[in-house]
């Protein structure tokens, strides 16, 4: 399977696994991408459903259906066009538990928004656009972004049952880049760790998504340093923890992303480790990120 | 300057651009077109391009020289026409308006409703030319010729028992818990506050049409809906002071922010309209759920919120996905300082309703009686076509927006008593009432005692109560899964916040006083791993 295999194995899952689970965007009974195409025929028109066009309909949809016991699985058709949504998604999807005094969604309730982003080459300003770091203030809502298609797919499936609100930002240049042995069962992978995609011992490369697969591929110069390569995976609630812990171990780190520099992902990871391991960097935290 | 004579011609330049190339040192030459005109000789042909990736399209059919055969036009029944001879519908069968409409038959070109081809311009500004206001009864509690009471059965079995319909009892409860509040907060007491004044009819009237099972939507001025719903007075304090009772909120929130799942009515948040596209969702969830059939959600907001996306968003999903809700407007005439003139230009929100193809109703939101009506029949026809209904309550804030806005600077005192006075919602009811021998001044009298009574009572215990434990500041920001753990992040915060409170909770004075009105006075944040409470 590919990765939008991945994700219609995943949908599919999720919506075999749970009645009161709901598939819906705009355009998904078709699936621009492909991540949703043919879920209509097998689930119904109920369940995997177009929606008028309107972002903030969309994302406020999916809480109003979640505060009453359901699983809303809902598409923005980019990233680029999420921001519309903000409101719902700041201001009620991410505070909607604490405001209620943990009362709503009720239980059973969950809310998953899949957007696909980043660069694939010809997408201009408003097809390529990394918009993860926006969401990093808003605390009680998950992001994450996975790399492949097994990732993907256990990801994915974490997300739709994990209690609270999460945004799934897939790198839509992956969505056809490789295949991997997808395994048909039901799975989920862990919200909230990073995994470490190669070991080493004198630097750590922190990445998630389409750069992480630069990184890999990338051949250090002679005599190579020994790199630790971590997939970031979540980006919030950032795993602090565990990134502090390995980077006291190698002295160096290095965050690489596709989004900018400003109000990101690099920024608020270099900042926060670099406070926690200051006695341990023997240099600063690199960042390697898009331009502005 | 050219002739005004001359023929359009094509003038076709090709210039030819040629540029080494950098890498292979080949030269690129390039040609650009410029089409100034049509191309004399050449007639258009359509493309028949197809690509590999994608499903051929269909190759386009010659247009059809259409003309309908007179026999149709003279087989028609007689149509009703307006006064300007227009044709106000096109009668028939769906196959014979299709084929009489001719090519604007094809699904692309037709809305859900039927259309006709029109020779004349056909510009129009309103669905019907004034949307009329229904209403049972008069300013006085006089019945309305033509008008029919709704059943009162539920009202009488009120009286039988209590000698009184619960309507009018919240009605007239919530002047007194507004009165209380309000006052309160000038004097310091409790932080914010919203009055309902004006607005008791369109509130109660719309919750008592509502049944035990449904879902309730609201804005931020609809405690009235809340009391008659079964929240009790104290509940409603507890809220408004966040103290150790205030289950809904636990003290998050700022004052008139209720929440109550166990009687349907969700969060209330500060963000206007964000409400209405939550509700949509929730009707097609109850749309869809076996176990809820018959079970209604009702969405209110207000003529400012109604400017808002949300509420487009929220109308246009609910239309074409369905799903049991009520749009409940209380259009009160102002967005805080911001009066309708301001707020809109068409006829009223009612007018939205038929664009999004809702069954709409505007109704007088001041008459208790037309409003129960209404939404009762709203939500009979919101349940069986599983669809929503849009009703628009007119009625008129008599209060402030909030108890941090002034109304005298923009509209004159003297129009706000005249409201009050000439068209006042609680005395118009009272009045049907006594009219029907089933309310007395003696009984009214005793009642406000009563309600006066419970009020202070309850707003003085809700007073003393406690504020939550502190550690509460920290609980449900993230959901926890099972086997899962709160994110570390939170609760290294509230490590922090211990620690804090461990060095200067007893030394420095604002922090010792302040701790004081806790539970537990922040020694369930002071453990040293940061877990607790």
């Amino acid at each position: 399977m590919n990765l939008y295999q991945a994700i219609r194995d995943a949908l599919g899952t999720a919506l075999a696994s749970n009645p009161k689970a709901f598939v819906f965007g705009e355009d998904v009974q078709t699936g621009v991408f492909r991540c949703t195409t043919g879920l209509v025929d097998e689930f119904g028109k109920k369940r995997v459903f177009n929606t008028p066009l309107t972002e903030q309909g969309i994302a406020g949809f999916g809480i109003g259906l979640a505060s009453v016991g359901a699983s809303a699985i809902a598409e923005i058709q980019f990233g680029d066009y999420i921001f519309p949504a903000f409101d719902q998604l700041v201001n009620e999807a991410a505070k909607q538990r604490y405001a209620s005094g943990g009362a709503y969604p009720l239980p059973g309730g969950s809310l998953t928004i899949r957007a696909p982003v980043g660069s694939v080459g010809h997408g201009g300003l408003y097809h390529s656009q990394s918009p993860e770091g926006f969401f990093l203030g808003a605390a009680g809502l998950k992001v994450i972004i996975p790399r492949s298609p097994i990732q993907a797919k256990g990801l994915l499936l974490a997300a739709i049952r994990d209690p609270n609100p999460v945004l799934v930002f897939e790198p839509k240049i992956l969505y056809r880049a490789a295949v991997e042995e997808v395994p048909t069962d039901d799975y989920t992978l862990p919200i909230g760790q990073p995994d470490v995609v190669r070991e080493g011992a004198d630097l750590i490369v922190v990445s998630y998504g389409t750069p992480l697969h630069i990184c890999h591929a990338l051949k250090p110069p002679n005599p190579a340093p020994s790199i630790q390569l971590i997939d970031l995976r979540t980006i919030s609630p950032m795993p602090f923890g565990a990134l502090t812990e390995a980077v006291k171990k190698t002295g160096r780190m290095v965050v690489v992303h596709e989004a900018g520099k400003s109000g990101g992902v690099g920024n608020d990871l270099a900042g926060e480790v670099g406070r926690r391991a200051f006695e341990y960097l023997e240099a600063p935290i690199g960042l390697v990120s898009g331009w502005e | 300057m050219p002739s005004p004579c001359l023929r359009p011609t094509a003038v076709t330049t090709k210039y030819a651009l040629s540029r080494r190339s950098a890498g292979t040192g080949a030269i690129i030459i390039a040609y650009r077109s410029l089409i100034t005109g049509p191309p004399p000789n050449i007639t258009p042909t359509h493309h028949t391009h197809t690509t590999p990736t994608s499903t051929p399209l269909p190759q386009p059919v010659p247009l059809p020289t259409f003309s309908p055969p007179l026999s149709a036009f003279a087989q028609a029944p007689p149509q009703p026409h307006t006064q300007d001879g227009k044709p106000l519908y096109v009668p028939g069968g769906q196959a014979e308006r299709a084929a009489r409409a001719g090519r604007m038959s094809s699904p692309l070109r037709r809305g859900s409703h039927e259309s006709w081809w029109s020779g004349s311009m056909g510009w129009f500004n309103a669905v019907a030319k004034t949307i009329p206001t229904y209403r049972v009864l008069d300013e006085e509690g006089h019945l309305v010729k033509g008008a029919e009471l709704p059943e009162l059965c539920y009202a009488e079995r009120w009286y039988s028992c209590f000698r009184l319909p619960s309507r009018y009892r919240t009605m007239t409860l919530i002047p007194i818990v507004d009165n209380v509040l309000y006052q309160s907060q000038r004097q310091g007491r409790i932080s914010f506050y919203m009055q309902c004044a004006g607005e008791e009819a369109a509130t109660v009237g719309s919750s008592a049409a509502m049944l035990p099972g449904d879902e309730m939507f609201g804005q931020y001025r609809e405690q009235a809906a809340l009391l008659h719903r079964g929240f009790t007075l104290d509940a409603l304090m507890s809220q408004c002071f966040g103290n150790v009772e205030d289950k809904g909120t636990k003290g998050r929130m700022m004052p008139v922010h209720y929440s109550s799942p166990e009687l349907g009515f969700h969060t209330i948040t500060s963000p206007l309209a964000t409400q209405m596209p939550q509700a949509a969702g929730a009707a097609y969830a109850l749309k869809l759920d076996e176990d809820r059939q018959g079970d209604c959600v009702i969405c209110y907001f207000g003529d400012g919120a109604a400017s808002e996306g949300d509420f487009h968003a929220a109308l246009g999903m609910n239309s074409v996905l369905g799903g049991p809700c009520i749009w409940f407007c209380r259009n009160n005439g102002f967005a805080i300082s911001t009066p309708i003139i301001d707020q809109y230009a068409g006829d009223g929100i009612a007018s939205r309703g038929p664009a999004y193809g809702l069954d709409t109703i505007r109704v007088d939101g001041n008459d208790t009686l037309a409003v129960l009506s209404a939404v009762r029949e709203a939500r009979r026809r919101a349940v069986s076509g599983k669809k929503g209904v849009l009703v628009e309550a007119m009625t008129y804030r008599v209060g402030h927006h909030s108890t941090s806005d002034d109304s005298s600077m923009y509209r004159r005192v003297e129009e706000v008593k005249e409201w009050s006075v000439v068209d006042n919602p609680i005395h118009r009811f009272r009045a049907f009432l006594v009219s029907k021998k089933w309310w007395s001044e003696p009984e009214e009298k005793t009642l406000l005692a009563k309600h006066k009574a419970e009020v202070m009572r309850s707003f003085g215990r809700a007073e003393k109560l406690p504020k939550p434990k502190l550690g509460e500041m920290f609980n449900d920001v993230w959901g926890v899964g099972k086997g899962e753990e709160v994110p570390a992040v939170i609760m290294e915060q509230r490590a922090e916040l211990g620690r804090l409170l461990k060095k200067y909770g007893d030394v420095w004075e604002p922090w010792r006083r302040e701790r004081k009105r806790f539970v537990e006075e922040g020694e369930d944040v002071m453990d040293c791993d940061g877990r607790g409470s």
